[in-house]
């Protein structure tokens, strides 16, 4: 049927945030043919967004910290869940990670003696976060994206060509991973800009598409976010892994209502700032759970002590992990002593000086400056709970980051599960990207060599279907003319957004799940109908309609993951089920599609096109087991755990 | 809320050509120019062409002229306008359009391109790099740069004259050439590589006649023009004139 432009390459890496382009520079510097492709433009992945700093337990500024310390802070964030040896992989090799990217040219805020300065964080023992003001992703992607320029300058030398080795295609979307057999053989994809449709022909395809935001109305994220990777993984037939845990950060900006969402960093409270009610109330102090108690102020005079002497000091509630803070701001608003636009209000201005706000928390400074008008260095600021990260992901190998059961298949970064379990700590994401970023690299250039001449080989049945579902938006109206009118993306969108909001959000009810699941499905028999005007040259109500399927795909995922877990645990509130229980940390759901080989076909709303199972989890290694004190992991493990 | 209808004149088009066309959109408060175009998207013309991303001033993609002037659309409220206003919306005009308001930004990616890589010490290894914060702020203003390109836009060198653009890189790349020469650890220099004279040789600063136009547009508040153009070119100049000053500080630097 269609004539598809065809190249070939070793690795295939979907998306250019920090993971999608650590992954590709990994992957070239081993000698794969690398080609990578994005939706944006080249370095304006979402991890631009990213504020805060890089997690590394450097010990620069406190020399007690280690990996051993690093991961202990990771397990007690994600409240156990996480795949362990990811964390313990990813708390030594951070380090070496943030190092490498000041050979790449990265200029980090210095300490005094001239190393890389690190900042206080949420749920972090020492000061961990490598970082550049607030604007640490800019300086990761920049990074990043000079470090492959500077490849591409040595390929121009040596080839003539800047893209022999090392090709970016941006403002491109995938719509299908390719597959021969169980084995990947490419993908397929259009590009934005003029609307043609092409194949990129490869072994190994690494996914880095980030999050899932985009389903959700106050989001942090950016249009990007509409759940890619994770539903081009599932389509390829491999499972997701605890899609019930999204992050809400606690702190987005509440007003106005245009950029009701953006993110307030958290570095606002590590450097000093502190959450207060309406009534003036530091309430963060009647929220600190049990199983940190021993770990946090019990007065705001030791809080404050703690930030000139943190040895002799417990650090304030503000810097509980976000789960915690987002639930505390929830609460407080729903009791009536929110802020004025629904928020709490959250202080630098009574805590710093004004000049030194504007030079630790520059970008801060100059968005609330500019979008609200507000002078964060005289005046608080509003800020509520909003979507911001997914911990469930794409389940995948903690030491090459294969995608499980498609060969070929690898993931990293946010579209990973299992690495942040039920909680991400702040700062944890962007060494996330660096270290599995590498590892996903590494791994799918090696597979891709291991296979020399025996390449799986592109279906032309394939690319013929997957053509035919991208077009189909153009057709909508009489396709099925029987059961309706076409439905307009943006509708739908909005709708989609609201329902997970309302149904599926920061506090979650099992009758409203339910609910949510009725709606989803109603949403995908219309998104069926999605209709397009115009023609394919950059149709942004096109791509919205691709994307639709995308994000009702992977919103199903976290309604029927947040439905079966029935406790509450990390970025899991279950108003009916309001205790974290032991039993469930040895539990991981896993979503799978329905129906693999019909692709979309399924239209039965009770029947869904996801199912769910559960698996217990590996036990925790017992080295790693002992660098905790009995006394806490009884508040984690179950009794039969503890007794192995 | 104080909520009204305002006027908008948004360019429509393609690589053959295309105009301004007029639309009526609702405004509500606290919105950005952005904002409208979504609802246009939403409500009125669904395949209007837009590029993106964050929408927090931190990415850099919406670029676009508004009223005639460069700026992001995320970032520019509709309180600065009256409501009477109208309020005219045109792709970039330093680059060929693709669609409405989406241009084709390729140029500066082949720019990009055209500067050198940092280069590391070679006797430094990952771990071992030791610098000032006083050493490292001139470049880390510049490294706040988000890539939107409205000073390559504005920039009246290429503006107009796309006849200058392949000996120029623009300001946005000439200040990355600045950055890497404030590096505090490049080690270009050691390579044989002499950024400032490629700033006037390669980059063409010689076009630059510092205007401040740049500046002006920046939306991260760099000073490009006081702070990377003008020490290049002094710099550019003591070495174009004065090969004795270059082979002292050569010397200097070698023995320090």
């Amino acid at each position: 049927m269609s004539v598809v432009d065809r190249q070939e390459w070793d690795v295939v890496v979907v998306g250019a945030g920090g993971a999608g382009l650590r992954a590709a520079i990994e992957a070239r510097e081993r000698g794969a043919r690398t080609a990578v492709i994005c939706k944006s433009l080249f370095g304006k992945a979402h991890t631009v967004m990213a504020e805060g700093g890089i997690a590394a337990s450097m010990g620069n500024a406190n020399s007690h910290d280690n990996w051993q310390v690093h991961f202990r802070d990771t397990m007690r964030g994600g409240k156990f869940l996480n795949q362990w040896r990811m964390a313990e992989l990813h708390a030594q090799e951070a380090p070496d990670r943030v190092w490498e990217l000041e050979t790449w040219g990265a200029l980090f805020d210095r300490t005094k003696d001239g190393r890389i300065s690190q900042r206080n964080f949420g749920g972090h023992e020492y000061p961990r976060l490598a970082h550049v003001g607030d604007r640490t992703g800019l300086e990761l992607i920049r990074t990043l994206q000079q470090k492959i320029v500077s490849l591409q300058q040595e390929d121009k030398k040596e080839t003539g060509d800047y893209e022999s080795r090392l090709k970016v295609y941006q403002e491109c979307t995938v719509t299908r991973v390719l597959k021969d057999g169980s084995r990947v053989s490419g993908v397929f994809a259009y590009d934005r800009e003029t609307g043609r449709f092409f194949v990129l022909e490869a072994p190994s395809v690494v996914i880095a598409t980030g999050g899932i935001g985009k389903s959700f109305k106050v989001t942090s994220n950016s249009w990007e976010y509409t759940g890619d990777g994770h539903a081009l993984a599932l389509l390829a037939g491999a499972p997701l892994l605890n899609m019930e845990f999204v992050q809400f950060h606690p702190t987005g900006m509440v007003w106005p209502p245009s950029v009701k969402g953006i993110l307030v960093t958290e570095s606002v409270r590590g450097d000093g700032g502190v959450l207060r009610n309406s009534e003036g109330e530091r309430f963060m102090f009647d929220y600190v759970p049990d199983v940190f108690k021993e770990k946090y102020a019990e007065s705001e005079e030791e809080g404050d002590r703690w930030y000139e002497d943190p040895d002799n000091n417990r650090r304030p509630p503000e810097l509980l992990p976000r789960d915690e803070v987002a639930r505390a701001i929830n609460a407080e608003v729903k009791a009536g002593r929110g802020s004025p636009h629904g928020g709490v209000f959250l202080d630098v201005s009574t805590r710093m000086p004004a000049e030194v706000i504007r030079r630790r928390l520059p970008s801060m400074y100059h968005q609330f400056k500019e979008l609200a008008d507000v002078d964060i260095t005289a005046e608080a600021m509003e800020v509520g709970p909003t979507c911001h990260y997914v911990m469930g992901g794409i389940a995948v190998d903690s030491d090459t980051a294969a995608a499980r059961g498609v060969q070929g298949l690898f993931a990293a970064g946010e579209v990973a599960g299992g690495m942040h379990g039920s909680n991400r700590l702040g700062g944890n994401s962007l060494s996330d990207l660096l270290v599995f970023g590498r590892r996903a690299g590494w791994h799918a250039a090696e597979y891709a060599t291991g296979l020399a001449a025996d390449r799986p080989p592109v279906d032309e049945v394939q690319v013929d279907a997957a053509a035919a579902e991208a077009l189909r938006p153009f057709s909508a109206e009489g396709v099925e003319p029987d059961t309706g009118p076409p439905e307009n993306p943006y509708t739908l969108h909005q709708e989609l957004q609201q329902a997970m909001n309302d149904l599926v959000g920061i506090i979650r009810r099992e009758g409203e799940m339910e609910q949510a699941l009725e709606k989803l499905a109603e949403l995908r028999v219309r998104a069926r109908r999605a209709g397009v005007e115009g023609h394919r040259q950059f149709n942004p109500g096109w791509h919205l309609a691709l994307d639709l399927r995308n994000m009702l795909l992977v919103s199903e995922c976290v309604a029927r993951a947040a439905l079966e877990r029935t406790e509450s645990r990390g970025g899991h509130t279950r108003e009916d089920h309001p205790t974290m229980e032991r039993e469930w940390r040895r539990v991981n759901l896993i979503c799978r599609l329905t129906d693999p080989t019909g692709g979309l076909a399924a239209t039965d709303p009770v029947r869904g096109q996801i199912d769910l199972t559960r698996e217990t989890t590996d036990p925790i290694r017992a080295d790693l087991l002992a660098l905790f004190e009995k006394e806490e992991l009884v508040k984690y493990l179950a009794e039969e755990e503890l007794y192995e | 809320m104080s909520g009204y209808t305002a006027h908008f004149k948004v360019w429509r088009g393609d690589v053959k050509g295309g105009d301004l066309e007029d639309f009526k959109v609702d405004v509500n408060d606290g919105e950005v120019v952005l904002d409208i175009i979504h609802r246009l998207q939403a409500t009125q013309a669904p395949d209007l062409a837009v590029r993106w991303n964050c929408k927090a001033g931190k990415c850099g993609s919406c670029s676009a002229e508004i009223n005639g002037r460069p700026r992001l659309m995320c970032m520019t409220r509709m309180s600065v306008f009256t409501p009477e206003e109208t309020i005219t919306v045109t792709p970039l005009r330093a680059f060929p359009v693709v669609r409405d308001l989406v241009t084709d930004v390729g140029f500066n990616y082949q720019k990009a391109r055209e500067v050198p890589a940092f280069v590391p010490p070679p006797e430094l290894g990952p771990g071992e790099y030791r610098m000032m914060q006083e050493d490292v702020d001139r470049s880390q203003e510049f490294r706040k740069c988000i890539e939107c390109f409205l000073c390559q836009d504005t920039c009246h060198v290429v503006r107009d004259h796309e006849e200058n653009k392949p000996a120029f890189a623009g300001p946005r790349f000439l200040m990355r050439v600045a950055e890497l020469d404030m590096h505090p650890l490049d080690a270009a220099e050691e390579s044989g590589l002499d950024r400032k004279k490629t700033a006037q040789d390669e980059h063409g600063l010689g076009y630059c006649n510092i205007t401040k136009c740049c500046t002006e547009v920046c939306p991260e508040g760099i000073k490009i023009t006081d702070n990377a153009l003008i020490p290049l070119k002094e710099r550019a100049v003591d070495r174009k004139y004065d090969p004795l000053v270059w082979l002292g500080s050569k010397i200097r630097r070698r023995s320090s």
